[in-house]
């Protein structure tokens, strides 16, 4: 025994570490931003959208979120190009991310709609409002504001599930790990601070998504 | 070169879904064996068991989980054990698995309704018999849809352990990818398997959840 932790590595490998953070950070933003859009195109689909378009979107939903992450992404990598869809490995973890939280947030936000009364449909067609508006001031933004911290649990919840992006070699927080601790074979040191970035980034993020919740949603706090 | 059938393709990878049920069922009981224990650390009057109990989950759902197996494979090998790939996947799926469990369990605990504990109380029960005679009962039947669940994030969840050695559906995946060049054809059968596999979890736990709301409104 007698084993000795040493960090004396650190300061020599943090500017990797740094941009291991940034990519996990453009990695999430890109795939929350573009992935909750998804959701809810998705959600107004199964809700309201055309009749024949419902099961596809339930097919998609169900697909996703019944298989692991590290699946998609593969599939995304190794599979796509033999259709001819070719991509490098940032815009494929990028694509599976969205895809992903997607499924996800379609679900969420789906409760979130089907919570409006009838009434509220009524009550904004009959103030003139167009079909989109009703759907976007009416019922999109309450429902947004009821799912707001189930929408936030699962953008930190895909953030974590990223690391795994690094299997194919994108760059991420996870990938700065793997590549220092194969250069200084420290590698319990080496995940040990990893992972507490990671915890740093999972409480920043929750942080920010509830400062962008009250930002959102002004109501939201006159409603407290 | 030796050619790969659609039959050895899906043999081996059915084969090596064996290990992924396997390590599935190992991580949902052990887990929800710690995660009981969190549980009742974490709805513990005495503050300092509570806080602990609190840190513990935070730590395990604030970072992610191949960080956590990264750890528990180096970690463990540096007490001088020689560890195999597949208990360091145990372990730091059982931990895992439990943070999450204990979580949904607390919510569960704490959505009896407060009269409960303070009738059983005034029966002179004691702070154990409470839990164990009214509490738990009526917990862990509103339990029971969201740990069936997450059952799904388990089974997921051991894909991850294909990093770190252990091999099972995602590694046979792979290794069978190396060997036949069709990315295509064998990561859309491995997900398939794992949809099997999980679909069928979803599906109950969204039936039992009706189910018993039901129920409930009828009260």
């Amino acid at each position: 025994m007698g084993y000795q932790l040493n960090f004396a590595w650190l300061p020599q490998y943090w500017p990797i570490l740094v941009e291991g953070v940034g990519i996990t950070a453009y990695l999430t933003a890109v795939g929350a931003v573009l992935g909750c859009l998804l959701g809810v195109f998705c959600a107004w689909t199964r809700a309201l959208g055309p009749l024949w378009a419902r099961p596809f979107v339930a097919g998609y939903v169900e697909l996703i979120r019944n298989t692991p992450f590290m699946i998609q992404l593969f599939f995304i990598f190794y599979g796509l190009p033999s259709l001819g869809v070719q991509m490098d490995a940032l815009q494929a973890a990028t694509l599976a991310m969205v895809v992903n939280l997607g499924a996800y947030s379609c679900e969420i936000i789906r409760a979130g709609i089907q919570a409006t009364p009838r009434g509220q449909f009524e009550a904004g067609a009959s103030l003139a409002m167009t079909p989109v508006q009703t759907f976007i001031h009416v019922v999109l933004i309450p429902a947004l504001q009821k799912i707001w911290p189930a929408l936030s649990s699962q953008i930190v919840i895909v953030m974590l599930g990223s690391a795994v992006v690094s299997q194919i070699a994108a760059e991420d927080l996870s990938y700065a790990a793997n590549f220092i601790q194969s250069r200084n074979f420290r590698a319990f040191e080496t995940y040990i601070v990893s992972t507490l970035i990671y915890l740093m980034l999972s409480i920043g993020l929750r942080q920010i998504l509830s400062g962008v919740g009250m930002a959102l949603f002004p109501r939201r706090k006159a409603l407290r | 070169m030796i050619e790969f059938t659609l039959w050895d393709i899906l043999r081996n990878l059915l084969l090596a879904a064996r290990w992924t049920i396997l390590l599935s069922l190992v991580s949902f009981i052990g887990g929800g064996i710690v995660g009981l224990l969190v549980m009742f650390m974490r709805i513990s009057a005495n503050k300092a068991v509570s806080t602990l109990a609190r840190g513990y989950i935070e730590l395990f759902q604030g970072t992610p989980l191949l960080m956590q197996l990264f750890l528990a494979f180096f970690g463990l090998a540096l007490l001088g054990l020689a560890i195999p790939a597949w208990a360091a996947a145990g372990v730091a799926l059982v931990l895992w698995t439990a943070s999450f469990l204990a979580e949904i369990w607390r919510g569960c605990v704490e959505a009896i309704a407060k009269g409960q504990w303070e009738a059983s109380a005034s029966l002179g029960m004691s702070r154990i018999e409470q839990l164990r005679h009214v509490i738990l009962p009526q917990a862990t039947r509103i339990a029971i849809p969201p740990t069936v669940g997450f059952s799904v994030q388990v089974v997921k969840g051991t894909a991850l352990t294909s990093i770190i050695g252990f091999v099972e559906l995602t590694k046979a995946g792979t290794a069978v990818t190396n060997a036949t060049f069709q990315p295509f054809l064998v990561y859309g059968l491995v997900a398939l398997i794992y949809f099997a596999l999980c679909w069928p979890l979803s599906k109950s736990s969204q039936i039992l959840e009706r189910k018993f709301n039901v129920a409930h409104n009828h009260h």
